[in-house]
């Protein structure tokens, strides 16, 4: 059966303890999001490596979101300082290969951020599906 | 590389395969490279699907298990359990969460919710292929605890973990035991002094030889990790000669002329050189100031029998298997003007307060004026919108509310008036707060953008309030006295103690634990715990409450002398680490060093029983040298090639998702969960209402609801009438 869902494909970096119960708790509450977003948790958003990033463009992703713990981080208080980092050194190998950095974002999420999660999986794919390349 | 796979897809009673053609799913799996075994279960948790995945481990020799089902926060342990009853290493195990990550959120969307989850298997089959056999790292644990901060939240954790057989190191950095709870006269609801408790607890703690106390005492430096913390500790001079008997000493302090500001008194009087916070204060060893008799050489030459000023700092070095902080709190300092404090002379804190009155046996007197009226003005320093201290400091609407009760019943006609923002005696509280309410207080709500101002008019305080309560009504009283209830904020010195022990720091400035709700003692530095106020405001039975939580946690983990670390730690590849100290210097918990390999090479090295698996070293590293285990790159990849993978389903069986469940659900009763089973036992011989069920089954009433409707949907229970009330439907067993 092809897949003919035409939302932008968005990957999402969640985390164990604070984001992923989040976007769970939108899934719990019947909030509907669109089915092209596709989730691996890590133990900290400062984990992820821009190496995985380039890969899920290179096999066909749209976007990239890192649902980021933010000052809630258990692990470091630097812990938003370094993902930003991780997305500044994302968006210069994206740009080697001639991607647009609009398409990776972060933002903090709770818990409990069940709509925050949704809204802002709107308002990337909207951005997303603007992007004139 | 694991190639013998089982795959098993769970229905979840419909919770899934309502919108998601699990059959199908599981068709297409069974002939994925790789998978020896793909099933479609009704409960992927029920007991009898468990014993079938042990059988099907142990039958086909699996190497590894992928469950595609709910949450992983939900049954993650259960079947990391299934692979080890199996003989399985529990890592070679891999959750996909097609829940809530799936069904439920595109349940308006099943035909994509089915692409999605195949997309999410795939990933997590890709993902089990690469997962490793990890063994857990084994560390030894001296049987030692080490608490610091002996207010009454690190005494009563101490007491418990000497009652059960640690040794226990307990350091106060006062030359005296106690802490907050000393200063107050009275505490709700018990009415007991808290000296009186400060002293039941440390002459318990006396009984127990396995207590060490150490008063004016700081940690100074942290070395080594879970099991084997090595701790050193500055025990402050108490200059005073051991070896001289108690009448001795207490010549010398009634000799003693010179004074200084009292600081447990919160300033209102001065205290002698020579001191104990108060006459019964704990232990029953004087301290001297020596700073302030720096100028007086006379009288310390008078009395150097009992004085030793040459007496000097100790280092003791202590070994501790773990550690529980309770360091407490500060009160909040109202800067100079806020509200006029400092600058009108009758404007004092709560905490002054309460030494006041403890000070004043008969009448309250202040600035040599009696006291006959008392306005408080609440939430001073807290729930500042634009402030540093955002939070509510939750104790001290009671707090206050207690002294204005202890003030009438102390002494007599006193007029109290509450400016409060909203009044939070939460609990047993509220029974205070009506009882203030019945005895005359007056109440008067403010709001944050229009605070009360306080100003000198002549010799009286005017203070004016638009009290919302009365349509904004601008009001004036003329009290004797202005309180300001002040909160908690962290102490001056959290950042020393998070920084010698690495705990994380909330935005509020207190300790973070790893998890409010489900990790509320715990740390991400494993070993080390948090209790009492050094986490948040709380009151007494809330701070005690959570410091006996960690120190229950450290007696577990202590038991056996030996603890299981999690595997899922950094590691390097000594091949290609060249050494630059950039992930070095990124970690929080110096988890990793310089190390130097048998050939000679400098590399990063890690310790494993202290790295918290957090994995944000690994970004950094420029030559891709470093990854955590269960995290590698070769499974994320995998993962993603799996998201991406084209997916053929046959579209006529997901259109036909729902037809026939009724039927298939009927024909799994064996495979219900154990909450249905036990739903079905409280219906087996009569009907009943959910909260009858709730009862019975003593659960929450959500849980017993939400499965309830899922049974009555397959027709495993049905309605059968209200209840006379005609308040809740019964149910029966269909």
């Amino acid at each position: 059966m092809p897949n003919d869902n035409t939302s932008p494909k968005i990957l999402v970096f969640s985390t164990d303890k604070i984001s992923d119960p989040g976007i769970d708790q939108a899934g719990l509450r019947k909030i509907h999001y669109s089915p092209s977003v596709y989730v691996i948790n890590m133990p900290c958003s400062s984990g992820v490596k821009p190496r995985w990033i380039l890969h899920a463009f290179e096999k066909g992703f749209d976007g990239v979101f890192i649902a980021a713990d933010g000052h809630e981080c258990s692990y470091s208080a630097s812990c938003p300082e370094r993902t930003n980092d991780i997305i500044i050194a994302s968006q210069k190998l994206m740009a080697e290969k001639n991607i647009n950095p609009k398409r990776i974002r972060m933002a903090a999420l709770c818990s409990v951020c069940a709509e925050p999660f949704v809204s802002h999986m709107e308002n990337f794919s909207k951005i997303l599906a603007g992007l004139e390349e | 590389m694991r190639q013998r796979i089982g795959v098993y897809i769970c229905h979840c009673g419909g919770n899934i395969s309502d919108y998601v053609d699990v059959e199908e799913l599981s068709k297409m799996f069974h002939k994925e490279d790789g998978v020896v075994v793909s099933k479609d279960v009704m409960f992927a948790c029920a007991d009898s699907n468990q014993k079938a995945m042990v059988e099907d481990i142990q039958q086909y020799n699996l190497d590894a298990i992928v469950v595609a089902s709910c949450s992983p926060k939900l049954h993650l342990h259960t079947f990391r359990a299934v692979a080890g009853r199996a003989g399985l290493n529990p890592n070679n195990y891999v959750q996909v969460n097609i829940r809530e990550q799936c069904s439920w959120p595109h349940s308006d969307r099943p035909r994509e919710a089915t692409v999605k989850a195949a997309g999410l298997i795939r990933a997590g089959i890709n993902r089990v292929v690469y997962s490793e056999a990890l063994d857990s790292i084994e560390i030894e644990v001296k049987k030692a605890a080490m608490v610091i901060g002996a207010g009454i939240s690190g005494m009563k954790a101490a007491i418990d973990l000497a009652r059960a057989g640690n040794e226990v190191y307990l350091v106060e950095k006062d030359y005296f035991v106690g802490g907050h709870i000393a200063q107050q006269e009275k505490l709700f609801m018990t009415g007991q002094s808290g000296k009186e408790i400060v002293k039941r607890l440390y002459d318990e703690m006396k009984s127990y030889k396995n207590i060490t106390v150490f008063t004016g005492a700081t940690v100074s430096k942290v070395t080594g990790s879970l099991g084997s913390f090595n701790i050193e500790v500055k025990v402050k001079p108490r200059f005073i000669n051991g070896k001289m008997d108690k009448q001795s000493v207490k010549r010398v302090m009634d000799d003693c002329q010179v004074t200084v500001r009292d600081r447990f008194n919160e300033g209102l009087t001065t205290r002698k050189a020579i001191y104990k916070n108060y006459p019964e204060a704990l232990p029953d060893v004087p301290v001297v100031d020596m700073e302030a008799l720096r100028d007086h050489p006379d009288f310390l030459e008078k009395h150097k029998a009992v004085i030793n000023p040459n007496e000097q700092e100790e280092t003791i070095a202590l070994l501790a298997g773990s550690v529980l902080v309770t360091t407490g709190f500060d009160n909040y300092e109202p800067k100079e003007g806020e509200f006029g404090y400092k600058n009108i002379p009758n404007v004092i804190t709560l905490p002054q307060l309460n030494r006041l009155m403890e000070l004043s046996p008969e009448k309250l007197v202040y600035n040599g004026k009696e006291i006959r009226s008392v306005a408080f003005i609440y939430c001073v320093g807290s729930r500042q919108k634009k402030g540093e201290n955002k939070y509510c400091s939750r104790q001290c609407c009671t707090s206050t509310i207690y002294t204005a009760l202890q003030l009438k019943e102390k002494y007599g006609k006193i007029q109290n008036y509450h400016l409060y923002r909203d009044i939070r005696t939460y609990g047993k509280q509220e029974i205070l707060y009506d009882r203030a309410s019945k005895q005359g207080d007056l109440f008067f709500k403010y709001e944050e953008k229009e605070l009360p101002t306080v100003e000198m008019n002549g010799n009286a305080i005017t203070l004016k309030v638009k009290d919302y309560l009365t349509n904004k009504k601008e009001l004036e009283i003329t009290p004797d006295l202005v309180v300001l209830v002040t909160g908690m904020v962290a102490r001056a010195d959290a950042p020393h103690i998070s920084e010698l022990f690495k705990i994380p720091i909330g935005n509020d400035k207190f300790f973070n634990e790893i998890h409010p709700k489900l990790k509320p003692v715990e740390t991400v530095i494993k070993g080390v715990y948090i209790g009492g106020t050094c986490q948040g405001p709380k009151n007494v039975s809330e701070a005690v409450q959570s410091s006996l939580a960690g120190a229950s946690k450290i007696t577990a983990l202590l038991k056996s002398g030996t603890v299981m670390g999690d595997p899922v730690v950094a590691r390097i590849d000594a091949d290609v680490c060249t050494w630059c100290g950039k992930c070095a210097e990124v970690c929080d918990y110096t988890a990793i060093r310089e190390t130097i390999t048998k050939a000679g090479k400098h590399i990063a090295g890690v310790n494993r029983s202290v790295c918290t698996g957090c994995g944000i070293c690994a970004p950094v590293c420029p030559v891709n040298a470093i990854e955590v285990a269960k995290y590698t790159d070769h499974e994320i990849e995998a993962m993603i090639d799996g998201f991406a993978a084209e997916v053929e389903i046959r579209e006529e069986d997901v259109s036909a998702v729902n037809e026939g469940k009724e039927d298939f659900v009927a024909a799994h009763m064996k495979e219900y969960p154990q909450i249905w089973k036990d739903i079905l036992d409280t219906l087996d011989t009569e009907k009943k209402t959910i909260p009858e069920m709730v009862d019975t089954l003593n659960m929450a009433p959500e849980m017993v609801t939400w499965h309830l409707m899922t049974m009555n949907k397959y027709g495993v229970v049905s309605p059968a009438g209200t209840n006379d009330k005609e308040e809740y439907y019964y149910y029966k067993i269909k």
